[in-house]
């Protein structure tokens, strides 16, 4: 086909503060054709989706679709006028209303005498055509569904058309709570809207899917397109490979001072471990997550597989060290250091130092009181430490970067008492001076004793590991030595061949 | 709320969320007295202070509740003090021997009536507004049966030392001055303190970095009850007796109390000063009013707007995450 | 527990809960003195009901954005006091007056939105302002209701008692003008998921203007009927109405946040909180636990709430 695409990105650039999430990227979607759209947790992906849909604006970047140029106040209600059409990873619809209901919110021109009947009858046939046997009633209250039958009606509802068409329709892993049955009828379905001269973006970490329903597949890293090849010419094992990053020298010899300093506490030599437990979404299969004093354990695969939850377990059951509580035990204080800075970590209106203290008040008292000048005292001393730019521990938090945020967010973790560090991705959008610098005193702290129990979703940050756990569905499907551990061994362990 | 700090010491006043609340005081204290030519200028403040100190009790006990993040008002201050206020009339009974069993028993009801809300907070999963709105009820219902409509008199020495004078100033008030010291400090130099600020600015990160969410919003409620349940009792000394509807202004002017004072609404944010500040405020504006000749509804609608005003004010200085 | 969630999905029994509140109060007043089971038993049982059933919807337009209104009460007093004098003595100005009051009330609903305020404090401003303004008006109890008014209000439809017939009508055309029109659904999709409702093209401040004018319009109503009940009006004369609306919104099934309202459970809440009252003097226990027979059956009906929510957990 020479035709003009029906969606081209060029140079399109994004930050988030000191994070470039896009980095000149390129992309075009033709008519009446399925692109794959893979790539690690935090590539870009759903950055790009979403300057695509109007949600987010771009930096730079050129940006036409349908022969529109669309670059400048491109917005929401532009894109669904242009046909495009998102389903979000999480979900949109309105959990209080119908199915029916939630079908008018989307079209305007549901309206008048006789809507309800209209928007059942549409959201109906969608729902038939793409799930036979689906069991969702219009009426139906959507908050009462299962998350499988919501993604349905999502899925369906982005299909539905009534004054405007639907040119092309993003599916951000639109198969993430599906069974594979399910799975199969919406993937036959794209082909067949392809096949009708419709337009599909493809998003998935089930890289078989992608390889069976894309024509061209376009492989996402760090912010930028790094192959864009027809389905053809890939197969699982380069997919892989093209997802994977460079091997990093840097990194290779920051991982060799890991291996140098041995975990203190080694699991050859016997003994008990200070944390136990049992993914709880796992049922009895699956692998036990055991780390020893001394220790740093990895938490891998991808994003939102049980990794958080099982953080989240560990950190109720220290309250309570040495007792077994639903399957996990802990047997030190531990401290949570969060990866979501905003919602898990900052208390934003208060001071650096207030920020650093609140996990460690009990030590600063006399008679029942805080001691401001012991606190100013931890703060600065951390302040040093950790080297946290700012000119007075005294200044608000939100002053700070977000990587001296998140740095201030460790040092509250490693000024308290806590024996087990518990550690949510804390290194989302740090730069990499930073990180290096907290990796090497997270190895310092595991040498002096603390148990590092770190959830990642960076390559490189488990190569600093002793333990590597691979997580999928809420289980735990591998359990790596440091040996083992491999870019390769860890993405395998992630990505579930459905074929298989 | 950014980056730079102003160096001097004015600059850091003026940066202080109770001034406003001091500075409108001043001003319209300033205003009554040039329009009386500074006739009873200490008059009015000593009523002030006498007034304010109701006031200042529940609103103590309302701020950390409010501290504590949207949603979190409890609506059965005015019952609580009600119900206290008559009990320990009752048991009192004019006797001054009986005064500390009145108290305790103030301060009893004010404990049940925390715990209770409390309990139907956790056990109803439902939110705080509606969990004390429906305690409130039932709490004003014993309060009624137990006062059936009888006005006892308080025993003299309480009422007398609810009416006492030291050098001008009202004895109750420089008790209730003393106490907001004192809850200062908590609310500043405690781990509850710091908890309450914690649990209202983010309360999924206030329970990663190890604060007992739970027992803080107990204590909280708890506290609250037992200030309403003190400030019942006092004002029951200082008026001759509980009223039924000893407590009924109470309901809005605590929470009015707390938003002019300078404490977020949003959560997190709180201040003692500034409590006794809007309430003098409060007070004094109504006196300069009445000294105009003007009239209640002026009176009440000034007051609303002025909270209307201030949360306006407060909002757009600092964009504080939303509820 | 387990075992009723079987037999009844925990969605239908809760949507249940008001009719079977209400009706269990009924049929307990019935019981205790069978002369109230008659179209003048009814009518006196029920009369009071309807200003604050038109308050309890008044409010539940504005919970269903997951805001709360501590205005109400001072507002219905406010357009009662105003009802029984300019729109007696001079009607045309007593209906430019209650229209002001409405604009007035979606201004608060855009002040809110527009500036990201918590509603709890501008309704709490609010309420001293509507208050201030009744008193100005009327600053001793009096006024007279328009005659027309009170017509309306005596009035004795053949069969069903006039409070019936209002609450039914009242609930059904607000149950159609929310629950089943086109926009409806977009008003109440706000209080669900905002974003995504905003995402669909939709403007949040027209949804917020549309719930606080019909707030008002319904506070307006309220005041009215109420002063037709009484004849006469005084400042303080609802402000009850604020505490009383939210307890029936809430015993109505309607929840705090997510935009899960329901006008006709709202009218029944609203009713039942009447009848709790009403219910102690045919029990001839002491009238002082009225008030807390209206918190008791709210507590209940809350515990059964969070009975059935915790069985619909366990349940899959």
């Amino acid at each position: 086909m020479t035709a003009a695409p029906l969606v081209r990105l060029a140079g399109v650039d994004k930050r988030f503060g000191a994070v470039r999430a896009l980095a000149g990227v390129d992309l075009s979607v033709d008519t009446g054709a399925c692109l794959g759209l893979v790539g690690h947790n935090g590539a870009g992906k759903s950055t790009l989706m979403a300057i695509l849909a109007g949600v987010l604006a771009a930096d730079h970047g050129e940006m036409h679709v349908a022969g529109q140029d669309v670059t400048h106040g491109h917005a929401v209600t532009q894109a669904h006028r242009l046909g495009l059409r998102c389903v979000f990873q999480e979900l949109s619809l309105c959990p209080n209303l119908t199915v029916a209901e939630n079908t008018r919110v989307l079209h305007r021109a549901l309206d008048g005498w006789g809507w309800r009947r209209r928007a059942a009858a549409l959201i109906r046939d969608r729902l038939d055509t793409i799930f036979p046997g689906h069991g969702i009633d219009p009426d139906d209250v959507t908050g009462d569904l299962s998350i499988g039958r919501r993604q349905m009606v999502e899925i369906a509802r982005a299909f539905t058309v009534t004054d405007t068409p639907v040119r092309l329709v993003i599916l951000d892993e639109p198969t993430s709570s599906l069974d594979a049955v399910v799975a199969g009828h919406l993937l036959a379905f794209v082909r067949r809207f392809v096949a009708d001269g419709g337009s599909v973006i493809l998003i998935s970490h089930l890289l078989g899917e992608v390889l069976d329903t894309a024509d061209r597949i376009v492989v996402m890293r760090d912010g930028r397109v790094v192959a864009d090849r027809l389905a053809t010419a890939f197969d699982r094992g380069r997919l892989v490979e093209a997802m994977g990053s460079v091997a990093d020298d840097d990194v290779d010899g920051a991982a060799a001072a890991a291996a140098a300093t041995p975990a203190t506490g080694d699991r050859s030599m016997g003994g008990t471990p200070v944390v136990r437990a049992h993914p709880a979404g796992a049922g009895i299969g699956g692998l036990t997550l055991e780390a020893w004093q001394g220790e740093i354990v990895g938490l891998a695969g991808l994003g939102g597989h049980g990794q958080t939850a099982m953080l989240v377990r560990l950190f109720e059951a220290a309250r309570h060290p040495g007792v077994v509580n639903a399957g996990a035990m802990v047997r030190l204080p531990a401290a949570f250091v969060a990866g979501d800075r905003q919602s898990d970590g900052v208390f934003p209106l208060w001071s650096i130092a207030r920020n650093i203290s609140i996990r460690s008040l009990s030590q600063l008292l006399w008679r029942g009181l805080i001691v401001r000048r012991a606190e100013t005292e931890l703060a600065e001393t951390w302040r040093t430490r950790i080297g946290i730019r700012t000119p007075s521990v005294d200044h608000p938090i939100l002053s700070l970067s977000g990587g001296n945020q998140q740095k201030a967010l460790f040092a509250r973790a490693l000024a308290s008492d806590a024996g087990v560090l518990l550690m949510d991705d804390p290194m989302r959008g740090v730069d990499v001076g930073t990180k290096q610098e907290v990796y090497g005193m997270l190895r310092a702290e595991a040498a002096k004793g603390r148990t590092i129990i770190w959830y990642t979703t960076e390559m490189d940050e488990l190569k600093h590991c002793d333990h590597v756990y691979v997580f999928r569905a809420g289980a735990i499907v591998a359990d790596l030595t440091r040996a083992a551990m491999t870019e390769d061994a860890v993405l395998h362990a992630s990505f579930e061949a459905r074929a298989a | 709320m950014t980056g730079s700090r102003p160096a001097s010491a004015l600059g850091r006043l003026a940066l202080q969320p109770w001034l406003w609340a001091w500075l409108g005081a001043l001003a319209v204290w300033l205003a009554t007295i040039a329009f009386t030519r500074g006739q009873g200028a200490g008059e009015v403040l000593t009523a002030a202070f006498t007034f304010g100190t109701f006031f200042v009790i529940v609103a103590i006990g309302q701020m950390f509740v409010v501290t504590l993040g949207p949603g979190n008002v409890d609506l059965s201050i005015p019952a609580t003090m009600t119900l206290a206020g008559t009990v320990a009339m009752k048991l009192m009974d004019g006797d001054n021997g009986m005064l500390a069993v009145g108290l305790l028993a103030a301060l009893g009801c004010g404990l049940a009536v925390g715990v209770f809300n409390y309990g139907l907070i956790r056990l109803l999963a439902i939110p705080p507004i509606i969990a004390t709105l429906s305690s409130s009820f039932l709490v004003q219902s014993t309060a009624i049966w137990t006062n059936r409509g009888l006005r006892i008199k308080p025993p003299s020495a309480l009422a007398d030392f609810a009416t006492a004078k030291l050098g001008g100033l009202p004895a109750l008030a420089l008790c209730v001055i003393a106490l907001a010291g004192v809850m200062h400090i908590v609310l500043t130099r405690t781990p509850y303190g710091r908890a309450v600020i914690a649990v209202g600015q983010n309360p999924r990160a206030a329970r990663f970095a190890g604060v007992d969410v739970d027992r803080t919003r107990f204590v909280t409620y708890v506290q609250a009850a037992l200030f309403a349940a003190l400030c019942g009792f006092c004002l029951a000394g200082f008026s001759g007796g509980a009223a039924l509807n000893m407590g009924e202004e109470y309901l809005l002017s605590s929470i009015a109390v707390v938003v002019i004072g300078g404490t977020s609404v949003a959560g997190g944010f709180a201040n003692v000063p500034g409590l006794w500040g809007a309430a003098l405020f409060l007070f004094l504006l109504v006196t300069m009013l009445n000294t105009f000749g003007l009239g209640a509804g002026i009176r009440l609608i000034l007051t609303g707007l002025i909270i209307i005003a201030v949360i306006v004010i407060a909002g757009s200085s600092s964009r504080k995450r939303e509820g | 527990m387990s075992a009723l969630a079987r037999l009844a999905p925990p969605r239908l029994l809760r949507a249940l809960l008001p009719a079977v509140s209400l009706a269990a109060i009924l049929a307990a007043i019935f019981w205790l003195q069978p002369r109230t089971a008659s179209y003048f038993g009814l009518n006196l049982l029920l009369n009071l009901s309807i200003p604050i059933a038109l308050a309890t919807i008044a409010q539940m337009f504005i919970l269903c954005v997951n805001d709360l209104d501590l205005s109400i009460g001072g507002y219905v007093s406010l357009t009662a006091c105003i009802t029984a004098t300019w729109l007696n003595d001079t009607p045309a100005l007593g209906v430019l007056a209650l229209l002001l009051c409405v604009v007035a009330y979606a201004a608060m609903g855009a002040l809110i939105h527009l500036r990201q305020l918590p509603s709890i404090v501008v309704t709490l401003g609010m309420s001293f302002v509507w208050l201030g303004l009744a008193v100005l008006l009327l600053p001793t109890p009096g006024g007279q209701a328009p005659d027309w008014l009170r017509a309306l209000m005596t009035l004795k439809p053949p069969y069903v008692p006039f409070p019936i017939v209002a609450a039914v009508v009242f609930a059904l055309v607000v149950h159609v003008g929310l629950m089943r029109s086109a926009y409806g659904v977009v008003l109440r999709g706000a209080g669900g998921n905002p974003r995504a409702v905003e995402r669909a093209g939709w403007s949040l401040l027209h949804v917020k203007l549309t719930l606080y004018a019909l707030a008002g319009l319904f506070g307006v109503l309220a005041g009215m009927a109420l002063v037709g009940l009484t004849t006469s009006a005084d400042a303080n004369i609802a402000l009850r109405y604020t505490l009383l609306s939210i307890a029936g919104v809430i015993l109505g099934g309607g929840e705090f946040v997510g935009g899960r309202v329901s006008p006709i459970g709202a009218v029944m809440g609203a009713m039942t909180l009447t009848l709790a009252g009403s219910f102690l003097s045919f029990l001839r226990l002491n009238p002082d636990w009225q008030i807390g027979a209206q918190g008791a059956i709210l507590i209940l009906v809350l515990a059964l709430r969070a009975l059935i929510n915790r069985a619909e957990r366990r349940a899959p």
